[in-house]
């Protein structure tokens, strides 16, 4: 029963995605005051209630373990803790789409309640745009991937969750990510609204902004989640592997990263109306071809998602007709769309355009990267792209993007000359250069990370340079916001070269009793235990480590067999000490009966997740800041209006 | 400006052809060992169960073409192409089976629910001569001729249509 009632909320939500695009389009075309606009704002808000039931009803049907489901008896088993079981609603195919679908329709909800900032008719069209990317995914989940789909013959018990994914880290970072991919849809609707009615705004720009802002926030913490939970539970030691799955994350968050900026400049001073229009569609269109990369299965990655030909159509369908048709929209309609307010190469905004166009050439070479296999198998040729292709390329483009970000914040809008900032010009440069010198002749680093922590150090004073001369309790809240973000990329930055010019690995065989060394830190095995756990067993290294003959500190690093379904991970053990981690990865035993210990010393590898966080903070920061801004600016507008009534009434 | 706004459409069109034609063409999912046409690896395991005999690479250098079989307890595959193993010993084809990550007690009572195909049975509790031999997962089946080189690698279960080419590639390897 609860299966089929969230089967008929999916096809009614279904019914009425159809309805708000069909009556948006008919009431942008009939133009202002039709009968048929008023349709639109309700249907959204009912389609999201519709979704929500659906996924509710999702979310109980795991609750209580109805084996009666296909999904549930494939991915859920009635011996699972019941946040594993409810994490499990969504870490499946079915289950994570119909996740997507709700909080998108939750999104256009939101907007067709609250959004008055637009010209109705822009609002009519956008909201159309939104209920035919519903309607697609709808159409997707019903038509090939029906969550609610009853066994004809119950299972007797569950196949069980991937073991790897049993993980509290790892069971919000799919969300996490679809919520930013759901952000940008929303910006995608704006942008194909604007297009629609050619009315590409300052007004426009304040409205998607928040949620570009709020897209962009969750797909930094979705990367930075997911990049720790590859490097704690892989047991491989690296953050970063440049796998399609990583880059289809990395993606959309370049081209989020670039529509925020742009939006910023239009926003506030009504120039990049095209640009910013283009972004908006390419950074949805990356969360698409992300998500068609992953699921369709045509790329080989050490992510094992449910792959499957035909669902793969189907995305590259829904892909061709949003993406395709908001192209065909925006070649038609581009030259028609005036390019707004111009301004000199040495401002604000000059200063954004180049680091547009820097972010657009990473997003190019990652893009490139990442599909290049893909373009050579069809020459029947295999080739694997990794991070010697990867690393140097894109650093072409960061480093000039990190110099200009760096002195950007600093200049004015429209016009400004570099002498106006030179004592601050002065102290980046003097930091780069000392760093420079510092690190490369007396540590002796290799130029990637050499550069990595020049351009670290500086940015991360640079970052606050802009508060200089200001009183810091009248600073707005979206600029603290900026300042946060920035210092947050360079600490990542500083993470990332440490990790990678600091680094001490060993691989050593050790029996019980014996000790081994790597960089400051002595560890020595004490003894091997089996270990059992409610769906694993283990076996168990007990190790103490002591950091320069300090007060020593105990690991546990397990390797744990799961029996259901037989899978083998590695539980890696961590120290962290406030400059570095140490890292365990216990192996196999030799045939000689010794133990086999991975162990790496990374100084300041922490920074790199710290840095994601605090990129995070500063957007969340300048998202909060906006919309407080919008609803005093909305309750001073309400204001006049009543005090200008009140005037009319007492004459 | 006029025909570099319809640039992103064409490039995106490219896209969507490269797409759309890599959908359409088979996937190849197996790993293929690139071991075949090389000496058996040296190796020398004990008995996966009581009173089995285990396994080494100089059993293999008899003259006897044999199949090598990578197998496990706990692999469901497995039980699928049991059948086909004793139609192989039937027709007199020595099988030797390594039993990957295995206990004693599962192998006695899997070998006693479905039969027994096997000359010898070795357990190899770590994956090294599984990993050795280029095998990627259970089950899979070699063909070893007479002086230990892999001829012929068989990936996942044997089905009916699969024992004539067996058959044909123990053949080739006299």
């Amino acid at each position: 029963m609860i299966a089929e009632l969230g089967h008929a909320a999916l096809w009614l939500a279904a019914a009425l995605a159809a309805l708000q695009m069909a009556a948006g389009f008919l009431a942008v075309r009939a133009g202002e005051g039709s009968e048929i606009a008023r349709l639109v704002r309700p249907s959204a808000v009912v389609q999201a209630a519709l979704a929500s039931i659906a996924f509710a009803m999702l979310l109980w049907l795991f609750a209580i373990t109805d084996l009666s489901v296909k999904l549930v008896a494939a991915n859920s088993h009635s011996l699972k803790p019941l946040v594993f079981k409810l994490s499990g609603a969504w870490g499946n195919h079915e289950g994570s789409m119909l996740l997507w679908v709700t909080v998108m329709s939750l999104s256009g909800g939101l907007i067709a309640l609250a959004e008055r900032r637009l010209p109705e008719r822009t609002m009519q069209a956008t909201l159309a745009a939104q209920g035919l990317v519903s309607l697609g995914f709808y159409a997707f989940l019903i038509l090939s991937s029906n969550p609610f789909e009853r066994l004809p013959v119950p299972a007797p018990e569950g196949l069980g969750l991937n073991p790897l994914l049993q993980d509290l880290g790892l069971a919000f970072h799919p969300p996490t990510l679809y919520m930013g991919y759901v952000g940008l849809s929303v910006a995608f609707s704006f942008a194909v609204g604007a297009l629609l009615t050619r009315q590409v705004t300052p007004d426009f720009a304040s409205a998607m902004r928040p949620w570009v802002l709020g897209a962009w926030v969750f797909l930094t913490l979705g990367i930075v989640a997911g990049s720790y939970w590859a490097y704690y539970e892989l047991g491989w030691g690296g953050y970063w592997f440049w796998d399609p799955v990583e880059n289809a994350s990395l993606m959309p968050w370049l081209a989020a990263t670039a529509l925020l900026h742009s939006t910023s400049v239009l926003a506030s001073r009504d120039a990049l109306r095209v640009w910013t229009i283009m972004l908006g569609v390419v950074a949805f269109s990356m969360s698409m071809v992300g998500t068609f990369l992953v699921r369709s299965g045509i790329l080989t990655s050490v992510h094992a998602f449910a792959v499957d030909p035909e669902r793969g159509s189907f995305i590259l369908v829904l892909l061709g007709l949003f993406i395709g048709g908001a192209l065909l929209l925006f070649a038609l309609r581009a030259n028609t769309i005036n390019e707004g307010q111009r301004f000199t190469a040495t401002s604000r905004e000059g200063a954004l355009v180049f680091n547009n166009v820097m972010l657009s050439a990473i997003l190019a070479i990652v893009l490139l990267g990442t599909l290049y296999p893909l373009l050579t198998e069809a020459f029947d040729m295999r080739v694997s792209v990794g991070p010697p292709y990867f690393n140097p390329v894109s650093a072409i483009f960061v480093v000039p993007m990190l110099l200009v970000m760096a002195v950007g914040p600093l200049l004015r809008w429209r016009q400004d000359r570099l002498e106006r900032i030179r004592p601050e010009l002065a102290l980046f440069a003097a930091l780069v250069l000392v760093s420079l010198i510092f690190f490369g002749f007396v540590t002796g680093v290799a130029i990637l990370p050499l550069l990595g922590l020049a351009l670290g150090i500086g940015l991360g004073v640079a970052s606050f340079l802009p508060l200089r001369g200001r009183n810091l309790k009248r600073v707005p809240l979206a600029t603290w916001g900026m300042i946060v973000a920035h210092f947050g990329i360079a600490v990542a930055l500083i993470g990332m070269a440490s990790e990678s010019a600091f680094s001490k690995e060993r691989l050593a065989a050790v029996e019980a009793g014996q000790s081994t060394q790597v960089g400051p830190w002595t560890v020595t095995l004490s003894e091997v235990m089996p270990v059992a756990g409610p769906n694993w067993t283990a076996i168990e290294g007990r190790l103490t480590a002591s950091y320069d003959g300090a007060e020593p500190v105990m690991l546990n690093p397990q390797a744990r067999r799961f029996w259901a379904p037989p899978q083998e991970t590695t539980e890696s053990a961590l120290s962290t000490r406030w400059n570095g981690q140490l890292y365990a990865v216990i192996g196999d035993r030799t045939l000689d009966g010794r133990w086999q210990l991975r162990l790496w010393w990374k100084p300041l590898v922490t920074l790199i997740w710290y840095g994601g966080l605090l990129v995070a903070l500063g957007g969340a920061l300048a998202l909060v800041g906006r919309v407080i801004a919008d609803i005093r600016r909305r309750r001073i507008a309400r204001r006049i209006v009543e005090r200008r009534a009140e005037m009319e009434a007492m004459a | 400006m006029s025909w570099r706004v319809w640039l992103p459409l064409f490039l995106f069109a490219g896209f969507l052809g490269l797409a759309a034609y890599q959908l359409t063409q088979p996937k190849d999912d197996f790993v293929e060992s690139g071991m075949i046409g090389e000496a058996l690896p040296y190796f020398d395991l004990p008995p996966a169960t009581e009173g089995a005999s285990g396994a080494a690479t100089t059993d293999f250098k008899d003259g006897t073409p044999r199949l090598l079989n990578i197998w496990a307890s706990w692999c469901l595959p497995c039980i699928a192409e049991a059948p086909q193993l004793e139609r192989l010993k039937e027709a007199g084809v020595p099988i030797v089976g390594i039993a990957i990550r295995d206990r004693p007690e599962d192998v006695a009572r899997f070998l006693a629910q479905h039969g027994n195909p096997y000359t010898r049975i070795a357990r190899d509790d770590l994956s090294e001569v599984q990993l050795a031999i280029g095998s990627s997962g259970v089950p899979e089946t070699f063909v070893i001729d007479g002086r230990g080189i892999i001829r012929y690698q068989h990936l996942g279960d044997i089905r009916e249509r699969d024992v004539p080419t067996l058959l044909a590639e123990l053949e080739k390897a006299r």
